[in-house]
């Protein structure tokens, strides 16, 4: 186990999950860098210590990508070959830490970034992020979100990065084999995980897999990689091309309570937005992405 | 040379193994020298070219964490844009040197001198040290990194010098060789990260623990002053030219009256105490080469004079200029006035003549407590 339990996620995080996953295939010399966000609770304190069996270097909010990158050029310069990875939130990754990691993917720094996108700022209360799906009610959207999420894994592939991906604790053996291949890579390498949040979601602690599962058959959550530009969707996402192999979007939203009461106005939006996605994935996949 | 290319040198010198550049004026031409040093092979180092002082400073003090000797440079705003990690590298109290080309702070926009930026980064836990002159700033920045790796102290290092005043100013500069550097400042020999011993650097500290960090963080710059004078000594030594340590007092020792002041302006408040000596006026200068700790205690030699002047570029608004304030409450158990003097903000010209010009209204029993030179 590289992540022990008995940490302070809550019931049904599937955060510890996915970190014992990356480590099982990143190993030992491996450091985590770590942002402002659930995981600074998650990863211990002071006394206790922590659960993570490798290096965890705390980061303030806006700093991980840039923090990374130092690591990685002292690696660099004394020819180690340790693994530097961010672990980072959604409010961090496409909020506050955006400059940084928009630079750190431009300068094709060596490291892998993860975003675990709870899709809010779970860590502070369930407030509003840019990657915060329409729809859903936050804090700070009390009558739901009427803005659509960036689609941050096609705006970090823009940038002409080596390896992006987007995977899902749910599918462990597609989630394990794009960090394998992040892993055997070079330069920056982006690897997008949906991170079902129960408190922060509204949903009973026992369905996180579920969730994650009704993701990406609803098409909510396309599983794909973008590897040198080229789009190619994954095999477990392929069937969803065909809008009559998606799961009707009902069945993801009525087990969250953060959808509850929308407006068929409001759903009709959502379908839409996703339909439209879909027609951009069957136009693009296996094709190079050009800006 | 001029001041940030002599910077510039004494970093190449001092062999650092990340630097991180992001482009201000008026230290811009100490990074793109640095970068053409790493170009040319003459310095073997990574240099990161971030998108921000933010990203520049957090950087480093990633590449600081895995064991490199780091640099970075900075001014005015880009030394407030990266405040945050400033104050995340101290907490964690890892060894970085940073160049500081002074300057005013926003708005309105301003590109000339004074200590604003320099003095609001005072409670960040890092030592702060400030240079008179080009000399001075090559000089300060060799001991700057010594100090900062000095396993007794492990503390990050602001060299700050005058923007443009010093960075953009010509002057005949003596160097030590290399050999010799590489003698006074050896491989840093310690590391952070050990893959076989994981820890989590930086992670919460509770209600009962946080003070702890901080209380070994006072303890830490209470014990750099020996350190600074150490190493001040030592390099004196080395270079044949002395260097002072916390204070340098010039010809304090019978004086009546002494001026108190940091940076470039303490050249001319040097030749004015020059002039006003011809002129029979019993007058010294005590020049802060470091505020960060601040000297209180070798401040305490001054307690037995009829008056000090304290020039500043800065202020605290509300309350007085920055320097006056702290060497008021080093003195504050002797009985002597203390005049506040604020010049030079936003690059307004002040030197000899002015100084002059006050000491002679102190004189004249005309000086009031706090005067603008405007």
């Amino acid at each position: 186990m590289n992540f022990l339990r008995g940490n302070a996620a809550c019931p049904g995080c599937p955060i510890p999950k996915e970190l014992d996953a990356i480590l099982d295939v990143y190993g030992k010399k491996t450091v985590v860098v770590v942002p402002a966000s659930c995981s600074t609770v998650i990863m211990g304190d002071t006394v206790l210590g922590m659960p993570s069996s490798v290096n965890v270097v705390h980061s303030p909010f806006a700093a991980a990508a840039s923090i990374a990158s130092g690591l990685s050029a002292a690696m660099k310069f004394r020819k180690d070959d340790a693994n530097i990875l961010v672990w980072a939130g959604d409010g961090s990754t496409s909020d506050i830490g955006f400059a940084a990691v928009s630079g750190a993917a431009e300068r094709n720094e060596e490291i892998t970034y993860v975003c675990y996108d709870n899709e809010a700022y779970m860590n502070t209360g369930i407030q509003r992020s840019s990657l915060t799906p329409y729809g859903a009610w936050t804090t700070t959207t009390p009558s739901h979100k009427h803005e659509f999420k960036k689609p941050l894994p096609f705006i970090i592939a823009m940038h002409n990065v080596p390896y992006v991906a987007t995977a899902s604790i749910s599918y462990l053996a597609d989630f394990k084999a794009k960090f394998s291949k992040a892993k055997s890579m070079k330069g920056f390498r982006y690897i997008h995980l949906l991170s079902p949040c129960p408190p922060g979601w509204k949903f009973d602690a026992s369905l996180t897999m579920n969730i994650g599962k009704l993701a990406v058959e609803t098409g909510m959550w396309p599983l794909y990689e973008i590897e040198n530009g080229v789009f190619k969707l994954s095999s477990i996402s392929k069937p969803y091309v065909d809008k009559a192999k998606r799961k009707p979007l009902e069945e993801y939203l009525k087990l969250q309570e953060r959808f509850s009461g929308l407006s068929s106005e409001e759903l009709a939006n959502m379908q839409a937005y996703i339909d439209e996605m879909w027609n951009y994935i069957a136009k693009v996949n296996n094709t190079k992405l050009t800006p | 040379m001029v001041g940030n290319h002599a910077v510039a040198y004494a970093v190449k010198q001092a062999k650092p193994q990340v630097l991180a550049v992001y482009p201000i004026t008026p230290q811009t031409t100490m990074l793109e020298k640095l970068a053409s040093y790493a170009a040319s092979g003459e310095l073997n180092a990574k240099l990161i070219k971030v998108e921000s002082e933010h990203s520049a400073m957090a950087s480093i003090y990633g590449a600081a964490l895995a064991g490199a000797r780091v640099f970075t440079a900075t001014s005015s705003q880009g030394l407030l844009y990266m405040t945050e990690v400033i104050y995340w590298a101290g907490g964690q109290r890892v060894p970085i040197v940073a160049g500081i080309a002074t300057r005013a702070v926003g708005s309105p926009w301003s590109i000339w001198d004074d200590h604003q930026d320099f003095v609001s980064k005072r409670d960040a836990i890092w030592i702060q040290m400030m240079a008179e002159n080009v000399q001075d700033a090559y000089d300060m920045t060799l001991q700057a990194f010594k100090i900062s790796e000095d396993k007794r102290v492990i503390l990050p290092v602001m060299m700050g010098f005058d923007g443009f005043v010093l960075t953009h100013t010509m002057e005949r500069l003596s160097t030590l060789d290399d050999t010799t550097v590489d003698s006074f400042i050896p491989e840093r020999d310690f590391n952070i990260i050990d893959f076989d011993k994981p820890i989590g650097i930086g992670a919460i500290a509770t209600q009962d623990n946080y003070i702890k960090y901080r209380y070994k963080a006072m303890q830490a710059m209470e014990r750099s002053k020996n350190v600074i004078e150490e190493v001040s000594k030592e390099y004196s030594k080395l270079s044949g030219r002395e260097q002072h340590g916390l204070v340098e007092f010039y010809k304090c020792d019978d004086a009546e009256y002494v001026i108190v002041a940091m940076g470039a302006w303490a050249g001319d408040a040097r030749a004015a105490v020059d002039e006003l000596r011809n002129k029979g006026i019993s007058i010294g200068l005590a020049k802060l080469r470091v505020v960060r700790p601040f000297p209180k205690e070798k401040l305490m030699q001054l307690k037995d004079r009829k008056a000090i002047i304290v020039l500043d570029r800065a202020y605290s608004y509300g309350l007085g200029g920055i320097l006056a304030t702290e060497v008021k409450a080093s003195l504050y158990n002797a009985n002597l006035p203390i005049y506040s003097v604020i010049g030079g903000i936003g690059g307004k010209e002040f030197g000899k003549n002015e100084i002059m010009g006050v000491v002679e209204k102190l004189l004249s029993g005309k000086l009031e407590s706090e005067v603008w030179v405007l």
